[in-house]
């Protein structure tokens, strides 16, 4: 039952009197001891899984204890959120919180199934980068303080310089190099994730204004992405096993890489080759780098549903992502790797001065090379451009 | 007390997977909380996914190729070799596989038969390739890689099966006809002793079909993806963030059910014309074509060393620093991997244990209860009876474990309580299969003997016929516990995520990819399967160290 407009608004401005007030952190805090706090996030990466157990032992400073649930997918927690309303139970849910972003928080934003607005009640809110980091859209939709950030990601490309020294710096080059050297070369396969975030850089780079993919797609679809498909149907069979097979996520897709398989492959975190290197899945001699016309960006968030059993202790688990400590450690390349989300100029000179004093290792690239990200477009380009895809190439042909 | 307890284990079987079809049929007629009134939508969304075609055929052919790859070289292993010291060698082999959880043994696999694989380091390192070649052997569109997965990882199983139902065919007396008309070793048995058997383990083979056609976790590791076999899409389907998409999975899994149930139709129809061929050939007094005994030995030694080969390569990788393209080993060993991995695999296999114990003692409970009901009061399964204990094994998983995810919500079972439940489901089949056939075989002379000494039934069970069989009931916990290790859609599913056990746990890390993270789970799930059959080996031997006649059951 969705109930009308007016009446949802009442009931943001009112909340329900059994949930926290977030502007209220002191009882925020009181009601969070003794929590238990299921986060559901991808299980599919060891540094990712560390870091969130070392959040987990933060927490317990403050009496709030972390469970890991660890996903293969995300959609599988909203699936669950979505499972719990059908069966009726809209409180004591078993999803306390969601690294979540993009689909998904457009999925359970239009469906009313999130907790909030939260976010910028979070004491070190006050860090965050509001105005340089997308950090209050997520692929166009406002967040509205439903979702707290907590890792910058930016596209890059990794590839091994002992076998490609000169690595493509555009879509064209990528083309060009892939036809010459054919077999080198592939992208997890949409709907993934990063698959999928592989189409809309391709699309970004050979759209002639990628401001029209800031709207929803419309009725020159067509149009805006004749020269995205003609450019696929080029790439295709040059790939990797000639584009039959597709490695399933962006990790196996390293292994590749490390196995000797591919000499250049896609991710979304600007420092993950250098954890990587550290962590003996890739060759010494991997670097990264960007296109000319620059990569996409955007912000790893969390939200809590709205019928979550633990909602002050997963906004306390929230807050303490957004520390400076735990954004320190995020960024060290050899734990996490992941872009921070504060403004360095809203910190005490301390902690600037360790974010600055951090060895982003070998294989990451300076924020200036890195260069300015990208927009994300609006959620449906992806999914249509994944759906596409899919009936385009990812049925046998 | 006893008399209903074969009725109630029945109902316990059969009504769970009832109740999971009704709440997978409803979504995908459009009914139930979700629904928007009665259509049939969601199935056209099924029949306009332009993979469906491809996806339906691969998941045929990788069920009815693996069984009857699986089945073919268990019975000429047999045929060729039943009764000597080879025979002894190759079980010992081959009988730790069937503890191996599917996904450790597919994981391990997928790295030695890559191109970058193992099996290719060595020619690799022997010419000095820089670079793996391009072909296409992991995730081939025909699904090849996926039937080899599944033969080797079923062909234990079936042997074991066959094995088990020999004693009940009388193979000395048959096989001494046959070889006194003159026939050959394996022609004779393939013609007097297999008709028999098949007979006996008709209901593990199509166990086997069906687990062929509608697996998730090999078929993600081994199985093609463009597009993949119906049951991993169905998942996806799922999983998918438009939430509308669950009534399309709801309606392809029943498409895949639909599937299931024409090929086990079309396998019945295949059995009465190999009946009928195979009657002309013993008419015929033809002989076997040479080398079969040769090419059943080889299969199954190959088989056999593949999956062993892969265990060793997640061992490796587990202990693995760098480990790059073409070196056969790694650069160098580290602890690293057990450092991060250990201590959390510790409190997981704890977990997962004390599952499988519960739902493996609840399990053997019914069993027994049943077999001695039948045994004192007559009470027995029919045919009909037999097939409805292995309805949950013959439906597949993913056609009613999604209906039943609302039922641990409305009726506030905890996550658990609901899991170890749907463990028993798939672990009581099983545990019957692997205890009816010693239960039944036990001499009843002996109760007749007690009870004119003046000892009760109870007694007798308890005194006598327990502890006399205290080898096939440990060999059936064990299976029990190894097919409870090795759940994974039931707990993912029931569990609501909160359920972690070595399996959900080593699947989640095949998403991902990191092979040393896959090594120490997969070995963990691998120990944790195995270690109940050691102790099922050792324990007889221990507690009948002097009793040389009851050490097998």
């Amino acid at each position: 039952m969705r109930l009308p407009s007016c009446l949802a608004d009442l009931t943001i401005a009112i909340p329900a009197w059994a949930d926290p007030n977030p502007a209220d952190w002191d009882a925020v805090l009181s009601e969070a001891d003794g929590q238990t706090v299921y986060w559901h996030a991808w299980g599919g990466s060891t540094t990712t899984n560390d870091f969130i157990s070392w959040i987990g032992e933060q927490a317990a400073e403050q009496g709030v204890t972390l469970e890991h649930v660890k996903l293969a997918d995300t959609a599988d927690a909203v699936g669950a959120v979505l499972t719990e309303r059908q069966a009726g139970k809209d409180e004591g849910g078993s999803v306390d919180m969601i690294w979540i972003n993009g689909a998904n928080f457009a999925s359970m934003k239009e469906q009313d199934l999130l907790f909030g607005p939260f976010a910028e009640d979070l004491p070190n809110w006050q860090f965050v980068d509001v105005e340089g980091k997308t950090v209050t859209t997520d692929f166009t939709i406002p967040t509205e303080g439903y979702e707290s950030p907590w890792a910058m990601a930016q596209v890059v490309f990794i590839h091994d310089t002992a076998r490609l020294a000169e690595p493509p710096r555009s879509a064209l080059e990528l083309l060009e190099w892939s036809t010459n050297d054919p077999g080198r070369f592939t992208f997890p396969q949409p709907p993934d994730f990063l698959g999928t975030t592989f189409l809309k850089q391709m699309l970004i780079d050979l759209v002639a204004d990628p401001a029209v993919l800031q709207a929803p797609v419309g009725d020159d679809y067509e149009a805006v992405t004749a020269s995205f498909w003609a450019f696929m149907d080029a790439l295709t069979p040059t790939l990797w096993r000639q584009g039959r097979a597709y490695p399933q996520t962006g990790p196996r897709q390293l292994q590749l890489m490390n196995d000797g398989e591919i000499d250049m492959a896609i991710s979304f975190s600007p420092g993950e080759a250098s954890a990587a290197i550290a962590n003996f899945e890739l060759p010494e001699t991997v670097r990264t780098h960007v296109f000319d016309k620059g990569t996409l960006g955007n912000a790893s968030f969390v939200a809590i549903p709205y019928n979550a059993n633990a909602k002050a202790g997963a906004m306390v688990i929230a807050n303490i992502l957004l520390s400076p400590e735990a954004q320190l450690r995020a960024q060290t390349p050899d734990i996490l790797g992941y872009g921070t989300v504060l403004a360095m100029d809203k910190l005490s000179p301390e902690d600037r001065a360790a974010f600055e004093a951090l060895d982003l290792g070998p294989a990451t690239l300076s924020p200036a090379e890195l260069g300015p990200a990208q927009p994300e477009p609006h959620p449906s380009w992806a999914e249509r451009l994944a759906e596409d895809w899919v009936a385009r190439y990812g049925v046998a042909q | 007390m006893l008399r209903p307890l074969p009725l109630l284990t029945t109902l316990i079987l059969a009504g769970t997977v009832l109740l999971g079809l009704i709440g997978t049929v409803l979504p995908a007629i459009g009914l139930g909380p979700t629904g928007r009134g009665l259509s049939l939508d969601a199935f056209h969304a099924v029949f306009d996914w332009p993979g469906l075609p491809r996806a339906l055929l691969v998941a045929v052919l990788s069920g009815v190729g693996s069984t009857i790859g699986a089945l073919a070289i268990a019975t000429l292993i047999l045929a060729g070799w039943h009764g000597t010291a080879s025979f002894r060698w190759l079980e010992r082999l081959l009988s730790p596989l069937l503890a191996v959880p599917h996904a450790a043994a597919a994981l391990g696999l997928a790295f030695l038969i890559a191109p970058s694989g193992w099996l290719m380091r060595l020619p690799a390192t022997a010419l000095g390739w820089e670079t793996a070649p391009d072909i296409l052997i992991l995730q081939d569109p025909w699904g090849l890689s996926l039937m080899a997965g599944l033969i080797a990882k079923e062909m234990p199983f079936l042997m074991l099966m066959m094995l088990a139902a020999l004693p009940q065919v009388a193979e000395g007396p048959r096989m001494a006809v046959a070889r006194s008309l003159g026939q050959g070793r394996v022609a004779g048995w393939l013609k007097a002793v297999f008709p028999g058997l098949y007979a006996q383990v008709r209901l593990p083979v199509m166990v086997v079909l069906v687990y062929g056609m509608t697996n998730v976790d090999v078929a993600t590791i081994l199985g093609p993806n463009t597009p993949p076999p119906l049951a991993v899409q169905v998942t996806r389907w799922m999983t998918d963030p438009d939430l509308a998409q669950r009534a399309v999975a709801a309606a392809g899994a029943l498409i895949l059910l639909g599937a299931v149930v024409t090929t086990l139709i079309a396998w019945l129809v295949g059995e009465r014309v190999i009946a009928w061929l195979g009657r002309a050939w013993v008419w015929s007094g033809r002989c076997a074509p040479p080398g079969l005994r040769v090419v059943g030995w080889g299969l199954g030694v190959v088989s056999a060393l593949a999956v062993l080969a892969g265990i060793a390569a997640l061992a490796i990788w587990s202990v693995a620093a760098r480990w790059r393209f073409p070196d056969p080993l790694p650069e160098a060993l580290t602890a690293r991997s057990w450092m991060r991995h250990g201590p959390e695999i510790a409190d997981v296999t704890l977990l997962t244990l004390a599952i499988a114990a519960i739902a493996t003692a609840v399990s053997l409970i019914l069993v027994i209860g049943c077999l001695e009901a039948e045994h004192r009061h007559g009470v027995t399964a029919s045919q009909r009876g037999l097939w409805l204990l292995y309805l949950p094994l013959l439906i597949p998983q993913i056609a009613f474990l999604p209906g039943l995810q609302l039922a641990p919500l409305v009726l506030g079972v905890p996550p658990l309580a609901a899991v170890i439940f749907a463990h028993v489901v798939f672990v009581l089949p099983y545990v019957f299969l692997s205890l009816s056939g010693p239960f039944r075989a036990w001499d009843s002379r002996i109760a007749r003997a007690a009870a004119g000494l003046g000892a009760a039934p109870d007694r007798v069970l308890w005194r006598l016929r327990l502890p006399m069989l205290l080898a096939p009931v440990l060999t059936a916990a064990a299976v029990g516990l190894a097919v409870s290790v090795g759940q994974y859609l039931p707990t993912l599913l029931l569990g609501g995520g909160r359920i972690s056990t070595l399996t959900t746990e080593a699947v989640a890390l095949a998403a991902g990819g990191d092979r040393r993270a896959i090594g120490a789970w997969g070995l963990g799930q691998t120990g944790a399967a195995l270690l109940p059959f050691a102790l099922a080996l050792l324990l007889p031997a221990i507690a009948f160290r002097n009793r040389r006649g009851l050490r097998h059951g």
